[in-house]
């Protein structure tokens, strides 16, 4: 068949919008054929981040030995790449080492430009953490994770449009136990905290836990380290736990070193529960149902250690990414913003319900476990506890006391 | 090992991969294994916790409790139904056993973490889904070889063959896939996405549709085999339980097309469904997360086994009323019927 010139410039238009519309309801949910495209996640980190530090006790012992949780990133880049041959998408992941702190918003966005990353994974200090968000706040080509801080108010006061949070909040995990304690019928709680800011913000978080739940406090208490006789009602863990009446003690100790002392030395034989004793986390080690011993062997066998929260939280944020990227068949930014925070959005936690994106503020919706050092007692919510929408919502600020109001700004 | 009165063969067997160089497989085919057409009555129950599989006769009595090889998980007949596969996970092996003797004859080794099989119909090739390998193998059960790889998603699971021998289906649960192998071609020709944690798969006798159970979206995906395409959900939730509660895993299709049976995980029941209208028609009771399920051959009775109860539920398929529940071993898994 000969086809003139003319008839073929015709022809071709019209050939072409058919192509292009055969692509475009591709019903596989595949980008378009032929050449794959690429997909960069920045992880972001800072050398020298005292997080990290091994903190040595008294004697040398080392009771903090943080890792940096970009493995927990490397091991779901490893899982995408078969659903990204599926959708013609390779995800890669770059990881850049700020020098410092100092002006981290500034280095980023050069950073960003350089690698043509679309997400980025924030492992720095609150301060600089902070100064990108404040940055990078309404930017629409770069999606941003928190894979690092419980802070509250970075879902409240600070949200932002382009930020992500992989953990749990504070008050998620605070709201898991106090659904654990109400489950239990401990329902008079002392609460013990240090005298350092971050404490009280997580003792004035578990109040407000125990307020939505039912639960009484019996008293709040501060507690000091150290021997001073002076202070004794202070710093003797007998003592700080007498005189009142509870069936559980909460205590708010990020350092530790108090705090570790606390189970099995109060002055009543009552539970430790909150940054002792019985933990809420995002992630545990032990944790084995649900598929969950597969992501901890995986992880374990490249990474030659246990699976920590923050590793689980790197590994969900790309997770999400490649799980929007999948069913919006887009690598566009809004597309996939908009996928993470709908309704029917669903990202496998291991943890027995999907994950979603709470549109307001942006939290990942997600059980918390309640564990001891090598158990997990329960899994949040706790059975019996009803929420009008979504039960996971049942943990953490809701949308109707939230001050952040993202799912209205949105464009 | 070596069975009295039987010949035993004993072949070298290794992966031609360096770190298997040494490893060796020892086989002892079973002595003409004389099963009548019925088979022993006997049923196996793997218990994936226990490492054990629990023996009923055909009265649903506990008759023997066989330790086995580590993390047993996935079973499968022998062609001829004189043997059945045995997956091990911590052990990665298969396990062979006689069906009349319940002894152990074979193993196939250096199979990475098998989680479930199916025998191709030519009786040689079973394809294994090697979950932390994420991979899919084929081995030749009779030369007692490896054969091939393909690469899947994380954490494959379910494996189906069709019947005509062409395509291979391999759910992967992490990756929320289902990867179509063409077994003649030896390669992955396409990966479909379907929703949340894709387990188990059942076609219909027709050869029409794959069925898929997606264990966290609650629902089962049915695949138009003719353009591996998804072209229907159904969706489960027996009164009284939340949504997330709702974790299909295995699913039967009847061989008259028309009934499924769809077992419910931590929602506790097994929902029937009627296949053509693809419509529930009644959700059974059974243990607490309910997933393996097998059929006798007349079809009249179910078995459930119950994850999370050790136990497992007979059901009536006439009357769909429970009939009998029996305490087996830790973490129930898969259940051969051997009444064929």
């Amino acid at each position: 068949m000969i086809i003139d010139g003319a008839l073929l410039r015709r022809l071709l238009p019209i050939g072409l919008a058919i192509l292009l519309f055969a692509v475009l309801a591709w019903p596989d949910r595949s980008l378009a054929a032929g050449e794959a495209k690429t997909f960069t996640f920045l992880y972001v980190s800072v050398a020298d981040d005292a997080h990290y530090a091994q903190t040595k006790s008294y004697t040398g012992l080392v009771l903090r030995d943080r890792k940096p949780p970009i493995d927990g990133a490397q091991a779901a880049i490893r899982e995408s790449r078969i659903i990204g041959r599926s959708v013609g998408v390779k995800f890669s992941l770059e990881h850049v080492e700020l020098e410092s702190a100092e002006n981290a918003a500034d280095r980023l966005a050069g950073l960003i430009a350089k690698t043509a990353a679309k997400a980025v994974l924030l492992d720095l200090p609150p301060a600089p953490f902070r100064a990108v968000v404040g940055r990078f706040s309404d930017d629409d080509d770069v999606v941003f994770f928190n894979i690092r801080h419980r802070d509250d108010t970075l879902r409240q006061s600070t949200c932002a449009q382009s930020l992500f949070h992989a953990l749990p909040s504070n008050r998620m995990l605070t709201d898991a136990l106090a659904q654990y304690l109400k489950s239990r019928g401990w329902t008079r709680i002392l609460v013990l905290a240090r005298e350092a800011q971050e404490d009280r913000n997580l003792a004035d978080r578990f109040v407000a836990s125990a307020k939505k739940f039912g639960l009484t406090i019996a008293d709040r208490r501060a507690f000091v380290l150290g021997n001073d006789p002076r202070e004794r009602d202070k710093n003797n863990i007998a003592l700080l736990t007498g005189g009142a009446r509870y069936d559980a003690v909460f205590l708010a100790d990020g350092e530790g070193e108090f705090g570790r002392y606390v189970p099995y030395a109060t002055f009543r034989p009552r539970p430790v529960v909150g940054t002792d004793g019985l933990v809420a986390s995002a992630w545990h080690w032990t944790w084995e149902r649900y598929g969950a011993p597969q992501l901890n062997q995986r992880f374990d066998r490249r990474a030659s250690r246990r699976m920590a929260e923050e590793d689980w939280a790197a590994w969900v944020a790309v997770r999400s990414v490649v799980e929007a990227v999948a069913r919006s068949a887009s690598t566009d930014i809004a597309a996939i913003k908009q996928t993470l925070t709908a309704d029917d959005f669903a990202v496998d936690l291991y943890k027995g319900v999907p994950g979603s994106f709470r549109p307001w503020d942006h939290q990942l919706r997600q059980p918390v476990l309640l564990h001891t050092y090598n158990a997990v007692i329960a899994r949040a919510p706790i059975e019996g506890f009803l929420h009008k929408d979504n039960i996971l919502d049942s943990l953490g600020i809701d949308q109707g006391e939230s001050t952040c109001r993202l799912d209205e700004q949105a464009p | 090992m070596n069975i009295a009165g039987m010949p035993c063969a004993a072949t070298n067997f290794a992966r031609p991969a360096a770190k298997m160089i040494g490893a060796g497989f020892l086989a002892c085919l079973a002595w003409a294994s004389a099963a009548s057409a019925a088979g022993t009555g006997n049923i196996i129950i793997s218990n994936e916790k226990s490492s054990t599989l629990t023996v009923l006769d055909a009265g649903n009595t506990v008759i023997r409790t066989i330790e086995t090889c580590a993390r047993p998980r996935g079973m499968h007949f022998s062609a001829d139904r004189t043997q059945f596969y045995v997956g091990c996970a911590d052990d990665d092996q298969i396990a062979i056993y006689d069906m009349e003797s319940l002894e152990l004859v074979g193993r196939i080794l250096d199979v990475e973490e098998p989680e479930t099989f199916d025998l191709h119909p030519d009786g040689k090739r079973l394809v294994i889904s090697n979950e932390e390998d994420a991979t899919a193998t084929v081995f030749d059960v009779v030369e007692r070889e490896f054969l091939d790889e393909f690469e899947t998603g994380e954490e494959p699971e379910g494996v189906q063959i069709t019947p005509d021998g062409k395509l291979a289906f391999v759910a992967s649960e992490a990756a929320n896939l289902v990867h179509v192998i063409d077994l003649e071609k030896g390669e992955v020709i396409k990966d479909i996405l379907v929703d949340t944690r894709p387990r188990r798969f059942a076609l219909t006798p027709d050869g029409g549709e794959l069925w898929v159970s997606a264990e966290l979206a609650g629902i089962v995906n049915i695949i138009d085999l003719k353009t591996l395409k998804l072209v229907a959900d159904i969706a489960f939730l027996p009164t009284g339980f939340r949504k997330e509660q709702v974790t299909p895993v295995d699913v039967l299709i009847t061989t008259d097309g028309q009934r499924a049976y769809v077992a419910l995980g931590r929602a506790n029941h097994v929902a029937v469904v009627d296949v053509p209208k693809r419509k529930v028609i009644d959700y059974l009771l059974v243990g607490k997360r309910s997933w393996g399920l097998a059929l006798t051959k007349d079809e009249g009775k179910l078995y459930v086994a119950n994850g999370l109860s050790d136990d497992i539920t007979i059901i009536d398929t006439a009357s769909l009323k429970p009939i009998k529940s029996v305490p087996v071993g830790m973490v129930p898994y898969g259940i051969l019927i051997d009444d064929h």
